[in-house]
């Protein structure tokens, strides 16, 4: 029987008065892959937002690991042990592959720290076997901005994989990619989930189930349905928001 | 582990000469070339226009630490001058003290006016020195004031407004602002200040007359030296991790936040090395000009600074120093021959830079090398 | 202090604050609405103030007789001068630049150079004024305040500026034109799928901006004499009261140059007007930091 990791309790927002989240409770357990899907607007992206700090809740908690998210910024929240990756593929385009991966290596994150690093060799091999799970050790060399969009992506999880988190937070990691491209995902996510805790927000009902265990159906900012697949494509409430008003 | 560290070192070393280009070669070797040209200048060059070259050398300085904040970490800072005009007005109140103690003619004047005041203080019938002036009677406090006071200042003034996430935009504004407050200061304070006039008429340092055979030659060398420091600690910066988290923090500030990084404490840290190196060309400055001036604090010299660093390339140490000289020279021409013109020369000159060669005069010698570079490199 | 002095101070400062507030206005709207950072502003400014004197000039030449109107004409002059201007350079240069919001900085500091020298070249490097019209001379004075007077000309301009900030609001909020200035700036991509012919309204939107700094320059020869370095002056402050306006708000615009231009006023008692302005400078810096958005800034989500 495995604790919780992430316990999301009473979480609010609201912008000039319209409740993105709305009294939202949410838990992950440890290791475990978690998709949370729902309609657009249903407030998905901005729970991960406020999760990894990017947006400040009006209210509720936010426990990880038993630390008070909501009260700490955005770098301290990456350095406890919450990655993030974005809707829109957000890498350093102006650097290349190896440099994006070591930025994101996560030790020496101070400015003297960061100013007298050396490339040890256990980065280096860190570095190497990460490329190689996200299909780039042939583009080490290459500038970010020269990859394709796909490749972007996987080189934002390759980011996530260098920080090593805790809890991974994937905001439509397959948007954009051809059907290969969305199995070798698929398989990579599969594979690096072990041992983490990973929530993925995502459309694309095939992709999900090649890698749900449990669904999260978010709706008007609240929870619609929880379950596994199965149980989830059954509710009537479910079927009702896709299908129609 | 210090062995497998080092062999790897090695290694790592070694791919990195093999995959160089012939423009990262002429990279290398440019700061080798401009030492050596500097250093040869003494000898082709009358003592006044080798004066004329150091002067534009002190501007170096502040364009390298613009290439540092502008072109690595996207800071646009339009107000250099502010920390140019620390270094130089803390090394004139220093110089001006020390003439006042020692100088013959000053001790006559003291006796005359009862007091040993530096002169314009005395025309301002200023009676006594003001509390802050007193620690400029010692080197040993003004060296290290010169470093430490402009570090500060800048740290704290970008710390805390970026760790507010104040824009880009807001910053080069208020920085703009931050210089104009400064000159006006200076100018409206004349009595402890010297006013538009600034502080001038040094004789001596350490005991030293400015007048000295080899002097004006002596501080000339400090400055190539001391300068070509200031490029290798830049490129030792731009190719560290910082410098990468840099370039980062320039293109994608929010992520590097989820990589776990404090992007206000990095631009911190970039924009004091910028004010130390800008608070050490105003201290050349006023060594070799003999002069702290508010007209090299406020608005125009503070803008006049970025075109420096923008002509030479604004990601370019070394373009820099050669867009300092560059400008510089043009400046002097145009005085010298159709002063009203400057104004044409110098306004072109920033618009045609940004608008056909935002990348500066280094991006010539990559375009120029560059289908053979892209050739060579692979898939650098 | 007594209380017509008081009075006097305060609507010394209500006046200079239009010259702010005019100018401020097409800041807001060039910076504000469409994020260009223009530091030729305040030779656009000047551009105005010039054109006002050069109008000046010709009707006492050629129309001797008629030059009691010479500076309605000048006003008019001014802003057609300055809107064709700005809508040259912002076809010419600004549109290419739109993406680079610094480098916009550095290309319009080179304009504002050279502008600076051709009004040297144009009008000499000595400051120059323009005669007061006859029906704007003298001074207003309320017999409810014995000892305070209100020259004409101040209560005219403040006048002036109130009704172009009217006519702005209406134009900006209660036309079609308005409405596609604020459909361009929010969304570009979508405002184009509309039918919207968005490069003519960035146009359109940067010279109304600039012709607004033309008549801040028309306004700004009834205060002071003009200089080639005027606009320079005027530059710094005028982005510091947007800024500290709340970019966005056209009310904060106003209400952020009117506090500014009376605190301007109000300092100048006790010390020099450049000290004062150096303060008022760092007041507002120091205030920024506690409200980076401005005063008047709305919370939206980003």
């Amino acid at each position: 029987m495995s604790g919780l990791i992430l316990s999301v309790e009473g979480l609010t927002v609201s912008f000039d008065g319209f409740k993105a989240v709305d009294d939202l409770n949410f838990y992950v357990e440890e290791e475990e892959l978690r998709v949370v899907i729902g309609p657009n607007g249903a407030g998905k992206t901005t729970l991960l937002d406020m999760i990894c700090g990017k947006t400040k809740p009006s209210s509720g908690s936010i426990r990880f690991k038993n630390r008070q998210l909501t009260s700490m910024i955005e770098y301290q929240i990456t350095r406890a042990g919450v990655g993030r990756k974005f809707q829109n593929p957000s890498v350093y385009e102006d650097l290349t592959v190896r440099e994006n991966l070591e930025i994101s290596y996560p030790k020496k994150r101070n400015v003297f720290g960061s100013l007298f690093f050396r490339r040890a060799p256990e980065i280096v091999d860190k570095i190497e076997g990460v490329a190689r799970q996200i299909y780039l050790d042939e583009q080490l060399g290459t500038k970010a901005g020269l990859l394709s969009h796909g490749q972007k992506q996987w080189l934002e999880i390759g980011m996530l994989l260098m920080q090593d988190p805790e809890l991974m937070l994937l905001d439509e990691p397959v948007a954009g990619m051809s059907a290969r491209e969305r199995e070798q995902t698929a398989e990579l996510l599969k594979r690096i989930a072990r041992g983490r805790s990973m929530v993925v927000i995502e459309h694309d009902m095939a992709f999900v189930k090649m890698i749900a265990q449990k669904v999260t159906v978010l709706h008007q900012g609240k929870l619609l349905a929880e379950g596994t697949m199965e149980q989830v494509q059954a509710d009537e409430r479910v079927i009702d928001v896709y299908l129609g008003h | 582990m210090s062995n497998g560290a080092s062999a790897v070192d090695g290694t790592g070393a070694r791919s990195a000469e093999a995959r160089r280009t012939p423009v990262e070669w002429l990279r290398l070797l440019g700061l080798p070339i401009l030492g050596l040209l500097l250093v040869l200048m003494p000898l082709l060059l009358s003592e006044f226009r080798l004066n004329l070259l150091a002067k534009y050398l002190c501007f170096a300085f502040p364009a390298i630490g613009i290439v540092l904040i502008w072109g690595y970490g996207g800071i646009l800072s339009l107000g250099q001058g502010i920390f140019f005009g620390l270094g130089s007005y803390m090394m004139a109140m220093y110089l001006k003290l020390e003439s006042t103690t020692s100088d013959s003619s000053a001790q006559a004047l003291s006796e005359f006016f009862g007091s040993n005041l530096p002169d314009f203080m005395v025309w301002n019938s200023v009676d006594a020195l003001p509390w802050w002036w007193e620690p400029f009677h010692s080197f040993w406090f003004t060296l290290p004031a010169m470093i430490v006071l402009p570090a500060f200042i800048a740290f704290v003034l970008a710390y805390f407004n970026f760790r507010k996430r104040v824009g880009g935009v807001y910053f080069s504004i208020i920085t703009l602002a931050l210089a104009a407050i400064m000159s006006i200061v200076i100018i409206g304070r004349q009595g402890v200040t010297g006013g538009v006039n600034g502080i001038t008429d040094f004789k001596t340092f350490f005991g030293i007359s400015f007048e000295a055979q080899g002097v004006r030659t002596g501080l000339y060398f400090v400055t190539v030296a001391l300068l070509l420091i200031a490029v290798v600690v830049g490129s030792f910066i731009v190719r560290s991790r910082l410098g990468k988290i840099l370039v980062a923090i320039r293109d994608r500030e929010d992520r590097v936040r989820f990589s776990g990084y404090d992007p206000a404490m990095f631009k911190g840290f970039i924009f004091a090395v910028a004010a130390v190196l800008s608070s050490i060309g105003g201290a050349m400055f006023t060594l070799q000009v003999g002069l702290a001036s508010p007209s090299l604090v406020g608005i125009v010299p503070s803008i006049e600074m970025v075109i420096y660093a923008a002509v030479g390339g604004r990601l370019s140490l070394i373009g820099a120093v050669y867009g300092a000289i560059l400008v510089g020279a043009g400046k002097t021409f145009f005085s010298e021959n159709f002063v009203e013109y400057w104004l044409y020369f110098i306004g072109g000159l920033f618009m045609l830079v940004v608008i056909f060669l935002p990348e500066g005069l280094a991006s010539l010698l990559d375009r120029f090398k560059g289908h053979k570079s892209t050739r060579a490199g692979g898939p650098q | 202090m007594t209380f017509d002095i008081f009075l006097m101070q305060a609507f010394n400062g209500l006046s200079l604050s239009t010259i702010l507030v005019l100018m401020a206005l097409g800041l807001a709207i060039v910076f504000g609405l469409m994020g260009v950072i223009n530091m030729a502003h305040g030779e656009l400014m000047a551009m105005g103030a010039y054109t006002t004197y050069a109008t000046a000039l010709l009707f006492e030449k050629f129309m001797p007789g008629l030059k009691d109107v010479y500076f309605l004409v000048g006003i008019v002059l001014a802003f057609a001068v300055t809107f064709a201007f700005g809508f040259a350079l912002e076809r010419s240069l600004i549109r290419f630049l739109y993406k680079r919001p610094l480098d916009t900085m550095l290309a319009t500091w080179g304009l504002s150079l050279i502008l600076q020298q051709v009004f040297r070249h144009g009008f000499g490097p000595k400051e120059v004024g323009v005669p007061t019209v006859s029906w704007l001379q003298g001074a207003w004075a309320p017999t409810a305040v014995p000892g305070a007077s209100f020259p004409l000309s101040r209560i005219f301009i403040i006048a002036l500026a109130l009704l172009v900030s009217f006519g702005v609001y209406l134009l900006l909020f209660r036309t079609r034109w308005g409405l596609r200035i604020r459909a361009v700036t929010q969304n570009r991509g979508m405002a184009g799928a509309a039918g919207i012919n968005t490069e003519r309204v960035d146009a359109l939107t940067f010279a109304l901006g600039c012709g607004l700094a033309g008549i801040a320059g028309s306004s700004f020869t009834m205060l002071a004499s003009t200089g080639p370095v005027t606009g320079q002056q005027y530059v710094v402050d005028t982005f510091i009261v947007v800024v500290f306006g709340g970019v966005e708000s056209l009310l904060g615009t106003l209400l952020s140059a009117t506090i500014i231009g009376e605190l301007q006023s109000t300092f100048e008692f006790l010390m020099t007007g450049s000290m004062a302005k150096a303060s008022i400078l760092l007041l507002v810096i120091v205030a920024l930091y506690f409200r980076p958005n401005g005063l008047f800034a709305t919370k939206v989500r980003r």
